[in-house]
């Protein structure tokens, strides 16, 4: 961009290419290179192992809804390179998405979703579909392609309220960017056997926003038990789950007051049993 | 014989272009704004419920244009590809209604000296602060001129008329419901209809300072006839 002006086919709104509303075909037009880095040189495995790794995340529907949680912990290697990390993140007002993987690429991934669907929503005035948006992050797992084979490998969950079917629901994504739509409960990451195995037991399609919470809550706790890469609620350093609640009236992160008490009352269970 | 080449004045030519331009925008409907208390309120007559003259362009960023609506669409598509560009490069803090103002300054000016047809529109680029004073309204015309404006602003076919209105009854610190009301009111006083304004023939958003990131956000015509009947 030169002189503050805008270059003159931005103007442009008809049926041109450059006139669509997708924020990420705009910026492969303005900064090709952008795209490019992945396609050049192989990450060493060396560096690869330096690099973070978020571990496991989960989402279930229930009724009314979605709950998406995700632990806090990013390895690298055999190192914790972060206890705090955060892997649940809002895609817009009624959607939210989780990320397990190479961190790096995994945020830049959820930030391009959020500015792709904000950009859509105003170039058009009105929402991207729930569809619309589970599609556009399949694409951009795809465009990860290359670097996803060198070991950096992105694997999100998606789900949100579908505000026009009136409903909660769920995909998951595999590292080359297939999408499956899931009609319970999924999980993703280093400790997604043990999330899922836990879920399995406990999860009940009629569960109520509340009890959604519980159960994301202790399937976390399950996996944290079994994976060393995986961190559960750390109550001396107060650090809990990610966890969001979509429903009709929107994405609200769970707070940690709710997650705090939620925790001691499956920890006194553990002790007791 | 040889005939004589034209000759048109390079003042003439300006002043040709910016009738024309004039003559353009005085044919459509206007827009007025009012800073108030919780933030900026614009108003525009618009009997179409779909396709609108006000829309967002940053968090804190709004967007209105009188004139033809093709390209004042344009030029708002433009300037949110703008918008999202920097905000994706910099910082979302780092997207300013200033630097927009200018980008729609130089797309202006250039087109009215460089085009055969200038274009025939006004716009608006509202920005607010962390308070009232740190708000800031630009105006745009037709030619490229670039105007810092304060309290309230009208564009349009009856710019005068209504920047009279709006100076009656404008106060700092207007509640939002005030706001909305002498802005319409002051549309309705200078409206090509005979009766005054309804909620369907106003189109009403708000850039709200007490909203979290995004503080833009469309007042529905419920909304909107309640205040306005709340007038009495």
């Amino acid at each position: 961009m030169t002189g503050g002006g805008f270059p003159p086919e931005w103007t442009r709104a008809a049926f041109s290419a450059d006139a669509n509303p997708s924020f990420s075909d705009l910026l492969r037009r303005a900064d090709p290179a952008a795209f490019q880095v992945a396609d050049q040189g192989a990450v060493a495995a060396a560096a690869r192992a330096d690099l973070p790794h978020g571990t496991t995340v989960l989402a279930m529907r229930f009724d009314g809804g979605i709950v998406m949680a995700g632990d806090r912990r990013a390895t690298a290697g055999n190192l914790i390179a972060d206890r705090r990390m955060e892997k649940v993140f809002p895609a817009d007002d009624h959607s939210a998405v989780a990320i397990a993987g190479a961190a790096g690429p995994a945020i830049d991934m959820v930030k391009l979703l959020q500015v792709e669907v904000e950009h859509y929503e105003k170039i058009e005035g009105e929402s991207l579909s729930l569809e619309g948006k589970a599609n556009k992050l399949a694409q951009m797992i795809k465009m990860n392609f290359p670097m996803a084979m060198q070991g950096l490998v992105v694997v999100p969950i998606f789900g949100g309220y579908d505000v026009r079917r009136g409903e909660g629901r769920l995909f998951r994504y595999d590292a080359v960017g297939g999408r499956y739509e899931e009609t319970d409960f999924c999980s993703t990451g280093s400790g997604s056997l043990h999330a899922t195995a836990s879920l399995k037991k406990r999860y009940r399609k009629d569960m109520g926003r509340d009890e959604a919470v519980r159960v994301a809550l202790e399937a976390l706790m399950d996996a944290a038990d079994e994976d060393t890469a995986t961190g559960g609620p750390d109550l001396e350093r107060g650090i809990f789950p990610n966890m969001a609640v979509v429903v009709a009236d929107g994405y609200t992160p769970a707070g940690e007051a709710e997650l705090r008490t939620v925790a001691e009352e499956l920890l006194a269970q553990r002790r007791n049993a | 014989m040889p005939s004589l080449p034209y000759y048109v004045s390079p003042e003439q030519l300006m002043k040709d272009r910016a009738d024309y331009a004039r003559k353009g925008i005085a044919r459509g409907r206007s827009i007025v704004a009012v800073e108030c208390a919780p933030g900026i309120v614009i108003i525009a007559e618009n009997p179409s419920a779909t396709l609108r003259k006000i829309s967002e362009l940053y968090d804190r960023i709004a967007y209105a244009a009188v004139g033809k609506y093709n390209e004042f669409e344009g030029l708002r598509q433009a300037g949110i590809r703008l918008a999202d560009m920097r905000g994706w490069s910099y910082g979302r803090e780092d997207v300013s209604a200033r630097s927009l103002a200018n980008a729609y300054a130089q797309a202006l000016g250039t087109a009215f000296t460089d085009q055969m047809k200038p274009y025939e529109v006004e716009v608006l680029v509202a920005q607010i602060g962390d308070t009232p004073e740190s708000d800031e309204m630009y105006r745009v015309l037709y030619d490229g001129s670039l105007q810092d404006e304060e309290g309230v602003l009208a564009m349009g076919g009856h710019a005068e008329t209504l920047m009279m209105a709006l100076e009656q009854g404008y106060q700092p610190g207007l509640g939002l419901e005030d706001a909305v009301r002498l802005g319409s009111q002051a549309l309705s006083s200078a409206s090509q209809d005979d009766a005054a304004l309804t909620a369907d023939k106003l189109e009403v958003a708000v850039l709200d300072r007490a909203r979290p990131r995004r503080t833009f956000r469309r007042l529905s015509d419920v909304d909107v006839a309640g205040i306005v009947q709340g007038a009495g």
